[in-house]
């Protein structure tokens, strides 16, 4: 193998990109499925009879304590050979990465709706609210300026996983770098090196503005 | 009884309640009336199960269920119906949380840490439970906020967050938040023991005033014996969840009968 070639790069660029365009797919989803699924856990945690809350701590913890990459391929095998061999790998793996990054986003929530003194609830309850106000008006918003640059931070690793589902066809970078690979055996240097730029063009303002909301977050009214 | 209003039904009337938390028996088997419009204030040591008094009525806390209440008490009644229990069958039970919703809606809170909604404005303080709790038009419950906002000296600050006022007028943003929803009994405990001192005569004036102006029950736990003595029908002495002694405020103030009281009350005016 021999050194960068900046023609090679220039070939395998609009590849690396459209790899990139698919991470970016894949993360708005998956990101759409942990923000919302690990709220409506966190709350579940907190609400729901012990017959619920019990089994879906464990599903949760399991979740956090298992490979991402074992997920992905057990549920790919499993749906493909048990339920649906149509469904894509671009499907499977969002909704298996955004299920895997709701286990955390339910702890940052939890965090933070914990971190909300009881006198909140109190002061609820001495009011009558409906649960649903209590939640609506109170809890979740206190929680919301707790939790979120927390959950920010989460998705952003999450984004940094995507091509993790590389491992089940997700055509993803390295899926197009891989595909170079095959046809001209070489592009690796270049198209890792490019796949690496574009990850740090994107996820260096996104961490920019989260560091920038963490201070606006801090310095509001409540 | 020494209160005025004993020959009507008692508003409230703690039945041999009884209160645990975990092995420690705070409440054990207390019993007191308390009559319509009776302003009582609960003095005591640290500790003595005032706080947990008043979070009963407002059921924070709930009682330590006695077998067979219908014969052993343990039930709390308020406007002359089970409080924390339900009548079922022609028996009292255990009140359920959609019961206790119900019922606790005639009975209001101030809270030592004043604990408003601080991502709401003071307006949305006051109104939020008019609207989504008793069901009021928007309309009617700003007209109310801003009346009971002007009572308590705090037109001005209806468009300002809980976090830009100091204590004391978020105390009184409390105040009137809870009088808002019209409250048969208030409960006020220690409301200003959180206050800088220069902030306690206003909250208490506010206090006054309502005590002057209105009949709501009101049960008041506090170390400002001068208010006490202004503002109450009666006093009642606690230690370790007994009544050592209760009078009206002159006589207890004045010449307490128990050593306890006493001993009390001379550690109080030391302070
Ligand atoms: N949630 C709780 N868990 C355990 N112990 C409690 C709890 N609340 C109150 N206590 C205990 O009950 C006793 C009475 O407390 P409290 O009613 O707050 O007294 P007071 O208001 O007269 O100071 C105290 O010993 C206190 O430590
Ligand atoms: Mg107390």
């Amino acid at each position: 193998m021999n050194g960068w070639s900046n023609e090679i790069a220039s070939e395998i660029f609009p590849m690396v990109l459209e790899g990139f365009w698919t991470v970016l797919k894949v993360t708005f989803v998956a990101g759409i499925l942990a923000i919302g699924l690990g709220l409506v856990v966190a709350i579940a945690e907190q609400t729901a009879p012990a017959w619920v809350r019990r089994p879906l701590s464990g599903l949760m913890q399991f979740i956090r304590n298992t490979p991402l990459l074992v997920q992905a391929l057990f549920v790919w095998y499993t749906t493909s050979l048990y339920i649906n061999p149509e469904w894509s790998a671009f499907a499977v793996g969002s909704v298996v990465l955004g299920l895997h990054y709701a286990s955390y986003t339910s702890e940052s929530y939890r965090a933070g709706i914990e971190a909300i003194p009881p006198g909140q609830w109190e002061a609820a309850t001495a009011l009558s609210l409906p649960a649903y106000r209590t939640w609506g008006v109170v809890i979740l918003p206190q929680m919301m300026r707790r939790s979120t640059a927390a959950v920010a931070n989460w998705i952003i690793a999450m984004f940094k996983e995507v091509p993790v589902l590389f491992a089940i066809g997700v055509f993803e970078m390295i899926a197009q770098v891989d595909k170079y690979q095959g046809l001209h055996y070489a592009g690796a240097l270049e198209g890792y090196t490019i796949a690496g730029l574009l990850f740090l063009a994107a996820s260096y303002p996104v961490a920019v503005a989260t560091r920038r909301l963490e201070n606006r977050l801090a310095k509001s009214h409540y | 009884m020494l209160s005025p209003t004993t020959d009507t039904d008692p508003i409230i009337r703690f039945d041999r309640v009884n209160k645990s938390f975990g092995d420690l028996d705070v409440l054990k088997g207390l019993s007191f009336e308390i009559g319509a419009g009776e302003r009582v204030t609960l003095i005591g040591p640290s500790g003595s199960g005032k706080t947990t008094i008043l979070r009963l009525l407002m059921t924070l806390e709930l009682v330590t269920p006695v077998k067979d209440p219908d014969d052993n008490g343990g039930v709390i009644w308020v406007e002359g119906k089970p409080y924390s229990h339900m009548e079922k069958g022609g028996k009292l039970h255990v009140a359920s949380e959609r019961y206790l919703r119900q019922r606790r809606q005639k009975v209001g809170m101030v809270f030592q840490q004043f604990n408003l909604f601080p991502n709401m404005k003071v307006l949305r303080n006051v109104t939020e439970a008019q609207v989504h709790t008793l069901k009021r038009s928007k309309e009617e419950a700003e007209s109310k906020a801003r009346e009971l906002l002007d009572l308590v000296g705090l037109s001005d600050k209806v468009d300002n967050y809980p976090n830009q006022l100091s204590g004391g007028q978020q105390q009184r943003v409390a105040i009137a938040r809870a009088l808002a929803m019209d409250p048969d009994i208030l409960l006020l405990d220690e409301v200003t023991s959180a206050l800088d001192p220069e902030l306690v005569a206003d909250v208490l004036g506010v206090l006054r005033d309502v005590a002057d102006t209105t009949n709501i029950t009101m049960l008041i736990v506090t170390h400002e014996m001068g208010f006490a003595r202004d503002v109450s029908n009666r006093v009642m002495m606690f230690d370790q969840g007994v009544i050592v002694e209760e009078d009206t405020p002159d006589k207890i103030f004045s010449d307490p009968q128990e050593v306890r009281t006493q001993d009390f009350l001379r550690a109080v005016l030391a302070e």
